[in-house]
């Protein structure tokens, strides 16, 4: 099996969740963005795993899946609060940790 | 195994941590800490009556545990001679500095309980540094001392305390943060050495003699930059007047009285047989910082208008001898640098407390506001005096003998420097009695005392004033420091044979001799 | 040089004449207002009881034979470290019991004296602690059996001398008086401690058996270079020039201080120094040149600022600095004039100290006036200071028989005895000095004693206090008598048949006898003649006309550079004392600013640059997630670059 496809549907996801992450202002969508982020991640590496034939890479793929899921909990509940103290979801309004 | 270093050390630990735990009554927190320290005194003394100087071991009363296997570390304590008097003078001061600062009047919302019990933290803090005999447990001391202190003046201070309280810490940290990496270097190299390192000091001594020179000033370097800043050496100095300023006097006291020890004592313990090559190399620097630190010490100190930044110029003098003794390379010298170092802790700590008494009086520490206290409060204005002629070494006084030691000891190896530096006994005179004439002599006059004394005319009346001469507690918590200085000025025999071998150890591990011999002995 | 035997007997006590005076400060000092009334009594009493303890063992040594006379008395080890082993211990040889009976003896009669004196004084036990101090160290200085212990008695009594002197301490003169005495003698005791350096550093010891004994091994240049710090040392403690100017301002002490420590005892101890050393001294001719050139100029300076002055005491002070020159001079000449200076010195010792207590009785009549020119005629009101006073000015202008006349006509002779032109240059300043000191003794008399009373014209004294002149009280007369005595006959007895010679032989060697240009007697009648002429041209300036109440303005050029100190004190002033302040004042700034400003500036500087630098964080997420990226970009790029290049 050739990796290129895989991999460049892995480059072209990660770029498309950096870029959300960058340019939207809706933390969900941030959140999101990040998800898919990992997930490029995960594709690429189960992709090398597959390709040396060995399970190292998809055990990380699990541990990364296990790190998301805990994220999502948590960052979730940071943005519902957010949400319920500010009536806004824009990451840019939370911004007291500046100088 | 040896318990009395390890009663010395916990001792006033318990006694914080008891203190601590009085706070509101202040009057029992007192007289608790009090006890502590005047049962540490007397440990002291056992202490001093167990330490034979006559015995051939470099160090006695030790004691050793394993405390860190994986870096060679060990919680292991021991005192040579240096390291004996300085732990002795600690308990000395102890008693007389918590008399002094019985009735303090403390900033706003301080609780004397927690003054004494941060007195008594600095104690262990202080003997643990003169008792370790493991590095990286000097090291640990040598930083944890500088916790205590720095509450003391950052919470109990004059006016300009935070600033002061910042200053000294990070001066002291930038410090020992230099010599952390020298300690660092010390365990590489040994364990170069022996295949596993180690931070034994005896150890380590016999592992650097051989050292190459250029690792030896690095390491060097460290170990003296640190001590430099604590000693304090000019160009270092300048914590040291804005600490002891804004200290209060009880701190002030054990500041400059034991806390800038540890530099001198350093340069004994650790530089000079750590790093033998780079000591002798060094040594031409090393005096010509502390001559000019005594001429420069001592024109400071005529010029200062403020009292207690005035002792403590006073000190960078006396420091400046210290040093000149240590690197002057010498047995007179030497010894005459460690009882210096004692003299000073007595010498400089009454004139602290004499200080701090003329300012309870006034309410001011400038020296302006002053003049010709002598006619409403003789005994202070006398027991001003003495402490003054103390601090200007004239014979009769502790500090006679150690100047001197540490002069004609200076002088066969080092004429040029000892010349210059003699200038210094010159100029103490005048610091001292310029000082005491703007006080206490001529008509009473100076913002202080007149606004006190409730006006030009009861000012003038000495049995109307409301300035009152010394009270019982305060004649009580001087007369043992007077008493000392006329002691150690007629027979200081006693301490110069406990501190003399250990100086002739320590030559001998820097490999050198003495430059006038001792004949058919 | 005769080598000291272990003391016994009688002497074996004698650190009890160290011990009562040090004894009676200490109970003074500590006892406070409880002493005041018999803190005085106490004092008199250790003094006369040492002084009696100094008699008995003098006559004790008396009848010892020559090398028995010199002992020493070992108490305890002071200083032992290491080579150095500085031993506190006393030495009694001929010259020190000279000297203990000289201040013991003096010391007496000024305690005595300072009861009636200082009787209206609050605090009169204080007075006497601090005399007691002096004596004690006195004594330690000349007793002490090294050069260390000989410090420690050097520094004692300038530690006495400045408390007397600042006795008025509520006088901003008198503390700034006690003050300077005080440092100008800390910078010759410079010199006598690098001496000392220089003593252990070649022999290894700083007692004065081991260092005379071994005084040959050290090389010719140290020899020199510890003479003239001796003699540093010296100019510190007996103002000798250049260090002379704290002498007459330490006259603003009480009087007897001035009798005891600043005529008779304590500024001598320069001349015990020289005297003591004389083994030192042997060795070297060029530094005893510099000795005889800093006595001969001291003794002219002495006399013509004396004759400027209107000041009673201040007139005497400058008196004793040139008679103290006098003595340099002598001790200078070696061994031929030591003997000599300490003849002058104990002959002095008597004149000055009458004179001295003369001034304090007139003081004490004359509501504390020290002004000459407000006094004249007393002696018909005060007879019996006149006469112990007269008795006195006599013996100091060197009349004969009177004891100045013996000591000082054999120093002048002596120094007339020296080789080429040093004979005839210290022998002339020596006639001159002689003339000089005539006139203005001579002058001092007539203004206070003889003439108009002017004081009667002026009728109160300038606090407002009408003048009522009368004698002192019995206490102040009976010191005054006794010292007279003293004036008149100490000369002729010691000098007779070489008799003080003689007895210091054993510390001082033998007097060598000169035969100078000018033989003894010559030298006798050029001396009484010059004395004679001065005290006659004294007379005519001022014994025939009514002299002025207030000192005249419009004087010659000499007359003021002698009432400006020579301008001693205004050179002190412009090379030390103005520019150490400016100095001072300019290390203090640059320690504030410059070193301070370092430290405070590099504070400064982090806390600056990091308020800078925390404007990066905006507070947005998504411009921390661009740097992420960018930086995670860098390190790909830089491991790409690795990985390829």
């Amino acid at each position: 099996m050739t990796p290129t496809y895989y991999l460049l549907l892995s480059a072209l996801l990660f770029s498309l969740g950096a870029v959300g992450v960058l340019v939207r202002r809706n933390a969900i969508v941030v959140f999101m963005c990040v998800e898919l982020m990992l997930n490029a991640v995960n594709l690429t590496l189960v992709t090398f795993s597959r390709m040396h034939g060995e399970l190292d890479g998809q055990v990380m793929g699990f541990f990364v899946m296990v790190v998301a899921a805990a994220e999502v909990v948590v960052g979730l509940t940071i943005i519902m609060s957010i949400f319920r103290t500010r009536r806004s979801a824009s990451v840019d309004d939370s911004n007291l940790l500046k100088y | 195994m040896s318990w009395t270093l390890i009663a010395l050390l916990l001792l006033p630990l318990v006694g914080s941590v008891v203190v601590a735990f009085l706070r509101g009554n202040d009057r029992i927190a007192k007289f608790v800490a009090l006890g502590f320290s005047l049962v540490e005194l007397a440990l002291a003394v056992v202490a001093w009556v167990a330490y034979d100087p006559s015995s051939t071991a470099r160090l006695q009363l030790t004691s050793s545990a394993e405390w860190i296997p994986t870096f060679g570390v060990h919680l292991s304590f021991g005192v040579d001679g240096i390291a004996l008097v300085m732990i002795a003078l600690i308990a000395f001061l102890m008693p007389v500095v918590i008399g002094g600062a019985w009735s303090d009047k403390l900033p706003e919302g301080r609780s004397a309980s927690g003054f004494f019990s941060l007195l008594l933290a600095m104690q262990t803090g202080m003997v643990g540094v003169f008792a370790a005999t493991d590095v990286f447990v000097f090291y640990v001391f040598f930083e944890a001392v500088l916790v205590p202190m720095y509450f003391l003046i950052g919470r109990f201070g004059g006016p300009n305390r935070q600033y002061a309280a910042m200053k000294f810490f990070l001066y002291s940290l930038l410090g020992g943060l230099i010599m952390l990496a020298s300690v660092i270097g010390l365990y590489v190299t040994s364990a170069d050495k022996l295949g596993q390192g180690t931070l034994d000091w005896a150890t380590l001594v016999t592992v650097m003699k051989d050292a190459p020179t250029s690792t030896q000033i690095w390491l060097f370097l460290g170990f003296f930059i640190a001590f430099a800043i604590k000693a304090p050496l000019v160009p270092l100095h300048t914590w040291l007047p804005d600490a002891g300023a804004e200290a209060p006097v009880g701190a002030g006291v054990l500041l400059v009285g034991i806390l800038d020890k540890i530099g001198t004592f350093g340069f004994l313990r650790y530089c000079l047989p750590l790093f033998p090559a780079a000591s002798k190399e060094l040594a031409p620097v090393v005096l010509s910082l502390a001559v000019v630190g005594i001429i420069y010490g001592s024109l400071l100190a005529v010029g200062q208008t403020d009292m207690k930044r005035f002792v403590a110029y006073t000190s960078i003098a006396h420091f400046g001898f210290i040093a000149l003794g240590i690197f002057a390379f010498s047995s007179q010298a030497g010894t005459g640098a460690v009882l210096y170092m004692v003299n000073h802790g007595i010498s400089t700590g009454m004139l602290f407390l004499v200080v701090g008494m003329v300012m309870s009086r006034g309410g001011s520490r400038l020296i302006q506001d002053y003049g010709g206290m002598a006619k409403l409060t003789p005994v202070l204005g006398g027991l001003f005096f003495v402490a003054g002629l103390s601090s200007l070494a004239l014979p009769g006084t502790n500090s006679f003998v150690s100047e001197f030691l540490v002069l004609i000891g200076s002088y066969p190896n080092q004429p040029v420097f000892t010349i210059v530096s003699t200038l210094g006994m010159v100029l103490a005179a005048l610091y001292v009695l310029w000082v005491y004439q703007r006080v206490f002599q001529g008509p009473v006059r100076g913002t202080a005392l007149l606004s006190v004394a409730g006006g030009p005319g009861t000012a003038k009346d000495p049995e109307r004033s409301a300035i009152k001469d010394l009270d019982k507690r305060e004649l009580a918590v001087l007369a043992p420091l007077v008493a000392l200085i006329l002691v150690l000025g007629f027979y200081p025999k006693p301490v110069l044979d406990v501190i003399t071998p250990s100086i002739g150890a320590t030559l001998s591990e820097v490999g050198v001799i003495d430059p006038v011999a001792q004949e058919g002995k | 040089m005769t080598e000291p035997v272990a003391a016994s007997g009688l002497a074996s006590l004698a650190w009890l004449l160290l011990a009562l005076p040090a004894f009676g400060a200490a109970v003074l000092l500590l006892a406070g207002k409880r002493a005041d009334r018999w803190g005085h009594l106490l004092g008199c009493a250790t003094i006369i009881a040492a002084f009696g303890y100094g008699l008995a063992l003098f006559f004790t040594t008396i009848g010892q034979s020559g090398e028995e006379r010199t002992s020493e008395l070992h108490l305890f080890d002071w200083i032992p470290v290491g080579a150095l082993d500085v031993e506190f211990g006393l030495r009694l040889d001929p010259l020190s019991l000279t000297f203990v009976l000289l201040i013991t003896g003096v010391g007496s009669l000024i305690h005595i004296y300072s009861v009636g004196y200082m009787a209206h004084e609050d605090g009169r036990r204080k007075f006497f602690a601090y005399l007691n101090l002096f004596v004690s160290a006195m004594l330690l200085l000349v007793l002490g059996n090294g050069f260390v212990t000989l410090y420690f008695g050097w520094e004692g009594v300038g530690l006495a001398s400045y408390l007397l002197i600042g006795w008025y301490q509520y006088k901003p003169e008198a503390a700034s008086a006690a003050k300077k005495a005080f440092l100008m003698n800390r910078v010759g005791d410079l010199g006598l401690a690098i001496a000392i350096f220089i003593m252990f550093n070649e022999l290894g010891t700083t007692q004065y058996t081991d260092v005379f004994a071994r005084v040959d091994e050290l090389s010719s240049g140290s020899i020199l270079a510890i003479t003239l710090l001796l003699l540093l040392g010296a100019c510190g403690k007996s103002g000798q020039f250049p260090l002379q100017a704290w002498l007459p301002d330490a006259m603003a002490g009480p009087t007897p201080v001035s009798a005891l420590i600043h005529a008779a005892t304590m500024v001598t101890a320069g001349v015990y120094l020289i005297a003591r050393s004389n083994p030192i001294y042997n060795l070297s001719a060029d530094g005893r040149l510099v000795v005889m050139i800093i006595g001969g100029v001291t003794l002219l300076i002495g006399c013509v600022i004396g004759c400027a002055y209107d000041d009673f005491k201040k007139v005497l002070a400058y008196s004793t600095v040139s008679q103290i020159g006098y003595m340099i001079l002598a001790v200078g000449l070696g061994p031929v004039g030591y003997a000599l200076g300490i003849m002058h010195l104990l002959t002095h010792g008597f004149f000055k100290a009458g004179l001295f207590l003369g001034a304090g009785s007139v003081m004490h009549g004359m509501n504390d006036e020290g002004n000459i020119r407000r006094m004249g005629g007393l002696a018909k009101y005060m007879p019996i200071t006149f006469a112990t006073w007269a008795l006195g000015y006599l013996a100091l202008i060197g009349i004969p028989p009177f004891s100045g006349f013996f000591s000082k006509d054999a120093i002048i002779a002596a120094a007339f005895g020296e080789p080429g032109w040093r004979g005839y240059v210290f022998g002339g300043v020596a006639l001159l000095g002689a003339a000089l000191t005539a006139f203005y003794m001579t002058r001092l008399l007539i203004l206070v004693f003889l003439g108009k009373p002017r004081w009667k014209e002026l009728r109160t004294s300038e606090d407002g206090r009408e003048y009522h002149p009368h004698e002192s009280p019995w206490s102040m007369r009976i010191p005054m008598i006794v010292l007279a005595v003293g004036s008149v006959g100490a000369g002729f007895f010691l000098e007779n048949g070489h008799r003080l010679a003689d007895w210091l032989e054993p510390s001082l060697g033998p007097l060598e006898e000169t035969h100078g240009a000018i033989g003894h007697t010559t030298v006798a009648i050029l001396s009484v003649a010059l004395s004679v002429v001065g005290a006659a041209v004294a007379f005519l300036l001022f014994g025939r006309k009514p002299q002025p109440t207030e000192r005249p303005l419009r004087v010659s050029f000499p007359v003021r550079a002698a009432r400006a100190d020579l301008y001693g004190n205004a050179l002190n002033e412009a090379l030390f004392a103005r520019p150490g302040t400016w100095l001072t004042r300019a290390l203090v700034f640059v320690d504030n600013k410059g070193v301070d400003g370092l430290v405070n500036g590099t504070a400064a500087l982090l806390g600056g640059s990091s308020g800078r630098l925390r404007r990066l964080q905006t507070g947005f997420v998504r411009s921390y997630a661009l740097s992420m990226l960018l930086g995670a970009i860098c390190v790909l790029g830089a491991l790409l670059m690795v990985r390829f290049s």
